[in-house]
C-alpha cells in the first residue's frame, strides 16, 4: 500500500562515543532495506551528509525517533542533545554511554585539569614545550574560531535532557534494535521495564547457561587469563569475577558464550540500584573466609573494584565521580 | 563555624542496638552527633545503605554488629565484615577516607564500649573535617 502510511522519520546521532553504536545500527545488514522501506533516515552523521543547520531548520518534533548514542562530555554534545530532544517525538538513549555514561564516563575518575595535563603535557607521545592547550575560543586573523568546551563531568543523556527510552549495551545487540524498530513501525506497544527497551528485567545469571550451584565458596579470585576456564562452570564459581549478578540480561550473554565473563555493559538489572553495591554483596557472600586478614588477602585479588564494577556506569551510579 | 560531624550508625537489633540502649539508660555521656538506624542484623546492611549515607551528607558511617560467633542469624556479621572490607577498598578509590567508615562489634552488655566508640569516632571525623562527596555529586561543567 505504497504511500498510504507516511514513512517514519528516523535519526541516529553520536555524541561522546566510539562509533560502535552506529556500527551496530549498520549491522542490520540487508535488513537495512526493510528499515528504509518503513523509515526515512533524516539525520545520521556516520552515513549521511546532513548538517547540524539542517536539523535546526526542522520543525519541532519532526523526527519520530532519534537513537542518541554517546555520553555528554562537552558543550557540543549538550547542544545536540537539547536540539535533538526538541526535534524528536521519541528520544532513545542508545547504548551504554548514552544510557549510563559508558566508557567515556570513566573520565569521572579524574578532573578536566588532570586529563588536560596528561594529554597535552605528560603523555609519552607528547612534545609540547610551549604548553599549548586547546582553547574554546581563539581569535585568528580571519575571525574568532570556536571549538566545543570540554566539561569536567561526563553525563549520561538523561542527566541532561528527558529521555523516553533506553536501549542498553556496548553496543546494543543489533537483533534487539530490530525488534524495537519492528515494534515501532507496526505501532505495537513497546515492552519496557522501567523505560528500558530491548533488554530483559532479570539479571544475566538467570539467563546464562553456565553450570552453577548454590554453594559458591571462594578462597581466591583470578584474572581470566590466570585460570584454565573449563567452559562449563559459572565464572564466579571458578573464582573469576563476573558482573552477571548485577547486570541486566538481554544481550544473550554473548561474552559468556565467547568464554569471557560479563563486564556489565547492559547496566544494572531491574531492582539493582547500583551495580557496585550489588556486586559487593554478591562477592561478600561467596568468600569462604572469616578472619579479617584472610578476607583481606582474598580481596587483594580484586585489584580495581571501582573500575570493575562501574566500567560502563560510573556517571549514573550512586557515587558518580571521584572526589578530588 | 564549629564543625558538627553528621554520623550515621547502623546497629543490629540483637546486640549493638541493645548495647547502645544500655549506654542511654545507664546515662552514660556520649556525643550527640550520631543518628542510629536499627537493622535486624549487621548482615542486612547493604552496601547501598552506606553509599547512600555518604552521598546524602554523612561525614562518617558506623556499622555495629554482634561479636563474631554471636550473630543471632549465625553468619550475618561475617557477611557484614566481608562487605565492609570490600566497601573500604572501594570508597578510598572514590576519594573517601577509609577512616570515615568504621566497623565494631558491640554486645548487648557493652554500653560503655558503645559510648566510647561514639566519642572516639566523632573525634576522628571532627579531625578529618566534612566529607565533600555530597558536593562532588553535583554535575560540574
Ligand atoms: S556469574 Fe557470570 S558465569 Fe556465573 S551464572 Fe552469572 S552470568 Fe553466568
Ligand atoms: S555479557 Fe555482559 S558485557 Fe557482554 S555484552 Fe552481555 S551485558 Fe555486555
Ligand atoms: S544479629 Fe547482630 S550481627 Fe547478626
Amino acid at each position: 500500500m505504497e504511500g498510504s502510511k507516511p514513512k517514519l522519520k528516523l535519526a541516529v546521532y553520536w555524541a561522546s562515543a566510539c562509533g560502535g553504536c552506529c556500527v551496530s545500527v549498520l549491522d542490520v545488514h540487508e535488513k537495512l532495506f526493510d528499515v528504509i522501506a518503513a523509515a526515512d533516515l533524516v539525520f545520521w552523521p556516520i552515513a549521511l551528509d546532513i548538517k547540524y543547520e539542517d536539523v535546526v531548520k526542522m520543525p519541532d518534533s519532526q523526527i519520530d525517533v532519534t537513537l542518541f548514542n554517546g555520553a555528554v562530555r562537552n558543550s557540543e554534545n549538550e547542544h545536540m542533545a537539547k536540539l535533538l530532544r526538541k526535534k524528536s517525538r521519541i528520544l532513545v538513549a542508545y547504548g551504554s554511554c548514552s544510557h549510563l555514561g559508558g566508557i567515556p564516563g570513566l573520565a569521572n575518575f579524574s578532573t578536566k585539569e588532570e586529563i588536560f595535563r596528561r594529554v597535552y603535557q605528560e603523555s609519552e607521545s607528547t612534545i609540547n614545550p610551549e604548553n599549548i592547550k586547546p582553547l574554546p575560543e581563539y581569535e585568528a586573523k580571519e575571525g574568532i574560531l570556536n571549538i566545543p568546551v570540554f566539561y569536567n563531568d561526563v553525563c549520561s543523556l538523561s542527566q541532561v535532557v528527558d529521555v523516553d527510552y533506553f536501549i542498553p549495551g556496548c553496543p546494543p545487540q543489533t537483533e534487539r534494535l530490530l525488534e524495537v524498530f519492528v515494534a515501532i513501525v507496526s505501532g505495537a506497544e513497546l515492552t519496557s521495564e522501567g523505560s528500558v527497551i530491548g533488554a530483559e528485567a532479570k539479571a544475566q545469571c538467570e539467563e546464562c547457561i553456565r553450570k552453577k550451584t548454590e554453594n559458591k565458596r571462594i578462597k581466591k579470585f583470578y584474572r581470566p587469563w590466570e585460570i584454565n576456564d573449563d567452559g562449563v562452570t559459572c565464572f564466579m564459581e571458578q573464582g573469576v569475577l563476573c558482573m552477571g549478578p548485577s547486570t541486566r540480561a538481554g544481550c544473550g550473554y554473548r561474552c559468556i558464550k565467547g568464554n569471557a565473563p560479563c563486564r556489565g555493559c547492559y547496566g544494572p538489572a531491574s531492582g539493582v540500584n547500583d551495580p557496585g553495591a550489588k556486586m559487593m554483596s554478591a562477592i561478600a557472600s561467596i568468600i569462604d573466609e572469616k578472619e579479617p586478614e584472610d578476607i583481606s588477602r582474598v580481596l587483594e585479588d580484586i585489584v580495581d573494584p571501582a573500575g570493575l564494577f562501574y566500567r560502563f556506569s560510573l556517571p549514573a551510579s550512586l557515587i558518580r565521580r571521584k572526589l578530588l | 563555624m564549629e564543625f558538627k560531624p553528621r554520623i550515621i550508625a547502623f546497629l543490629c537489633n540483637w546486640c549493638s542496638y541493645t548495647g547502645a540502649d544500655l549506654a542511654g539508660t545507664s546515662r552514660m555521656e556520649y556525643k550527640s552527633n550520631v543518628r542510629t538506624v536499627r537493622v535486624m542484623c549487621s548482615g542486612r546492611i547493604e552496601p547501598t545503605f552506606v553509599l547512600e549515607a555518604f552521598i546524602k551528607g554523612a561525614d562518617g558511617v558506623l556499622v555495629c554488629g554482634c561479636h563474631p560467633g554471636d550473630c543471632h542469624y549465625q553468619e550475618g556479621n561475617y557477611r557484614c565484615l566481608r562487605r565492609f572490607l570490600l566497601l573500604q577498598k572501594y570508597i578510598v578509590q572514590m576519594g573517601i577516607e577509609t577512616e570515615r567508615l568504621k566497623l565494631e562489634w558491640i554486645s548487648a552488655s557493652e554500653g560503655k564500649q558503645f559510648a566510647e566508640l561514639v566519642n572516639s569516632f566523632t573525634e576522628t571525623i571532627t579531625e578529618l573535617g566534612p566529607c565533600k562527596i555530597k558536593d562532588a555529586m553535583k554535575i560540574s561543567t
